[in-house]
């Protein structure tokens, strides 16, 4: 599977390019597609992110967010971020009209896992925001022309109304994708699932788990259980892939404020292998 | 092997003037609040001379000696990244624009500094810091630019302090490498070993005599006898792991019991490199400046999760800093953060001694 080559449009630190807003769409309460163009547009073309990397994404006065990509963006220019409004940052990108500019930087870390796929069951794992970074794996699965053994979308929200890109999912279905869906709490007409995201690993089909890799994004304790749920159905800790958050600044390993032991998320992630970091969550406020 | 050339006490105004006349802004140790720190000088009167200091942990003094000597001490509060890696740095600019805004990337073109007096904890310390800001994926052109623009002279250590333990750390007192020029101070005159291409054009002008034996074991005895003064220690073996083994030692909390999180330690490293990027606006909101600054992973609001902190306590703000510095940056940079300069120890107001708490760090849990 072709992932191209993902290098950040400068090689700058902290040179900005500007971005227009040309399209925005409520999914969920708080939380909103945004699709963004480069001003320049020869910059746009250059401009190629692999799914799990992130932009940082700059208001003026408000300063930078990390916001994983979303979508694919292969040469066409745009670049499509999910965001919850969360903080200062995330409230002032909520308060832009279409045609305004706002700054970014980047890609910037190592995203998912997606060579060598050929063949593989893949799971995918979001709980509540963190299904954004895996809608552009869904995204670029579905462009790859790569032919796998499965794909399954396990997708956690806290209620029905909760559950992120919920108009998408019969679409997934039509490209052959399994997707299941669990709420914390449900409400009235709610005929699906409740419970935690990991119990629905305990009842997919997994014909060989040796073949199955999983990519997972959502709160630590979340991925932490569906970890170990994935090892309970016999998947081997190296083919499961966490991405961790922790506030970024500078976003090149410079600044030294996403460490975790002895990685900084922003260059060595933000995409791991559990056993990588599985010692490391283990630590309170490490 | 180097060239080694040899000039007068009377000389070192000539050697000075000779740098200025290069273009060079000369940056030396002076002396301001009763502490030696480094400042653009004029002359060598600008200089301490027959100076030396006293520290112990969390206690630093100027002493008169009598003599006239101009380097007779060990390092100060500062350190070479403040001109490198100034504290705080413009690197961009926002302007309002009818849409939106335009953007200026702030590249420093670099002042170009000489720095006078650079210890070889410090030379160490430098060559750290290029691994953070040169040699990882991306690089940081601000501080390329300064380091490019500036010109060694380093100096080797005659009188160490008693919180100096670079022999433990494999930094010193010797220079080794990494200046253009490497000064010893002899009982009339200074040796200067030339490290450098640049460094030789730079003394050339001056035509020095070559150093001659004498001169050249006087040197070796002042850095022999420095090396027998460093008393303090810290065992390096196998550290990285060792302390790694011990993240939930109970150690780590009789430390927090005593540090007040102040962040000095971090402020007078010469390798800590953490930083901050703060928004500054006019009174308009026209025009943003983003300004970084010098952060501590001893700040609360340094590392955070979902907009809380994620090191909550003292605790775990100096276990941060001291398994970064010790353990973590070998598997980050492939070397120790630490150079052995004794800072953080002089500098801690309630006197915290790295190498006192890692050994405590290493003893098992009784």
């Amino acid at each position: 599977m072709n992932q191209g080559t993902s290098v950040p449009t400068s090689n700058s630190a902290w040179k900005l390019h500007e971005i227009r807003l040309i399209s925005r769409k409520m999914e969920i309460p708080i939380v909103e597609t945004f699709e963004f163009e480069f001003v320049d547009s020869a910059v746009g073309q250059q401009y190629v992110a692999r799914a799990g990397q992130f932009n940082m994404l700059y208001i003026p006065g408000y300063g930078e967010a990390a916001i994983s990509t979303s979508g694919v963006s292969q040469n066409t220019g745009n670049i499509e971020h999910t965001i919850r409004q969360a903080g200062n940052v995330t409230n002032a990108i909520f308060r832009l009209e279409l045609g305004q500019t706002l700054g970014c930087r980047g890609p910037y870390g190592n995203g998912w896992p997606l060579r060598d796929l050929e063949g593989k069951h893949l799971i995918l794992i979001g709980g509540g925001i963190g299904m954004a970074p895996l809608r552009s794996v869904i995204e670029s699965l579905k462009q790859s022309g790569c032919s796998f053994l499965k794909v399954t979308i396990l997708i956690g929200g806290r209620s029905p109304e909760a559950l992120l890109y919920s108009a998408e999912y019969d679409q997934w279905r039509s490209s052959g994708f399994e997707v299941l869906t669990t709420v914390d709490h449900s409400t009235t007409g709610w005929q699906g699932n409740i419970g935690v995201v990991p119990s629905l690993l305990d009842h997919i089909e997994l014909s060989d788990p040796n073949a199955a890799i999983v990519m997972c994004c959502g709160p630590e304790v979340m991925m932490n259980y569906c970890a170990l749920a994935a090892i309970e159905r016999g998947i081997p800790e190296d083919q499961i892939f966490f991405s961790l958050e922790r506030h970024m600044n500078c976003a090149i390993g410079h600044c030294g404020r996403c460490q975790l032991g002895s990685y900084f998320l922003c260059t060595n992630g933000p995409v791991f292998r559990y056993n990588q970091v599985k010692e490391l969550m283990k630590i309170p406020e490490l | 092997m180097n060239d080694f050339q040899y000039f007068r006490m009377d000389q070192f105004p000539d050697f000075l003037r000779q740098l200025m006349h290069s273009g060079y802004r000369v940056i030396a140790p002076t002396i301001d609040q009763e502490a030696i720190v480094y400042a653009e000088i004029q002359s060598i009167d600008d200089m301490p001379r027959g100076y030396t200091d006293e520290q112990k942990p969390g206690y630093y003094r100027l002493q008169h000696t009598g003599n006239q000597r101009f380097f007779d001490y060990a390092v100060g509060p500062h350190s070479w990244k403040r001109y490198l890696f100034p504290p705080l740095q413009l690197i961009s600019t926002s302007i309002k624009s009818q849409d939106g805004w335009t953007f200026e990337e702030h590249v420093d073109e670099g002042e170009s500094y000489a720095f006078l007096g650079v210890r070889a904890c410090e030379l160490a310390a430098m060559r750290i810091q290029d691994r953070v800001f040169l040699e990882g994926a991306y690089v940081d052109k601000n501080y390329q630019n300064r380091r490019k623009a500036s010109f060694i002279v380093a100096v080797n250590c005659a009188v160490p302090s008693a919180n100096c333990f670079c022999t433990s750390m494999n930094t010193g007192p010797k220079c080794k490498s990494g200046f253009d020029i490497a000064l010893t101070e002899l009982s009339d005159g200074f040796l200067m070993e030339i490290g450098s291409s640049l460094g030789n054009e730079m003394v050339t002008p001056l035509g020095f005599p070559t150093a001659t034996e004498e001169q050249l074991s006087e040197s070796e005895s002042v850095s022999d006898h420095a090396t027998e003064q460093i008393k303090k220690t810290m065992d390096t073996t196998d550290l990285r792991n060792r302390l790694i083994g011990q993240l939930e030692h109970s150690h780590w909390q009789d430390v927090a019991n005593r540090c007040l999180s102040c962040t000095n330690c971090t402020m007078v490293c010469p390798t800590c490199f953490c930083s901050h990027v703060e928004e500054v606006p006019d009174l308009n909101q026209e025009r943003v400046d983003r300004r970084k600054s010098w952060d501590s992973c001893f700040n609360p609001g340094f590392s955070k999760l979902h907009g809380t902190p994620v090191r909550n306590d003292t605790r775990s703000r100096y276990r941060q800093w001291l398994t970064h510095k010790l353990a973590t940056w070998h598997d980050q940079f492939g070397e120790s953060g630490c150079v052995g300069c004794g800072r953080c120890i002089t500098w801690c107001p309630v006197g915290i001694d790295l190498t006192v708490e890692v050994a405590a760090l290493c003893e098992e849990e009784p």
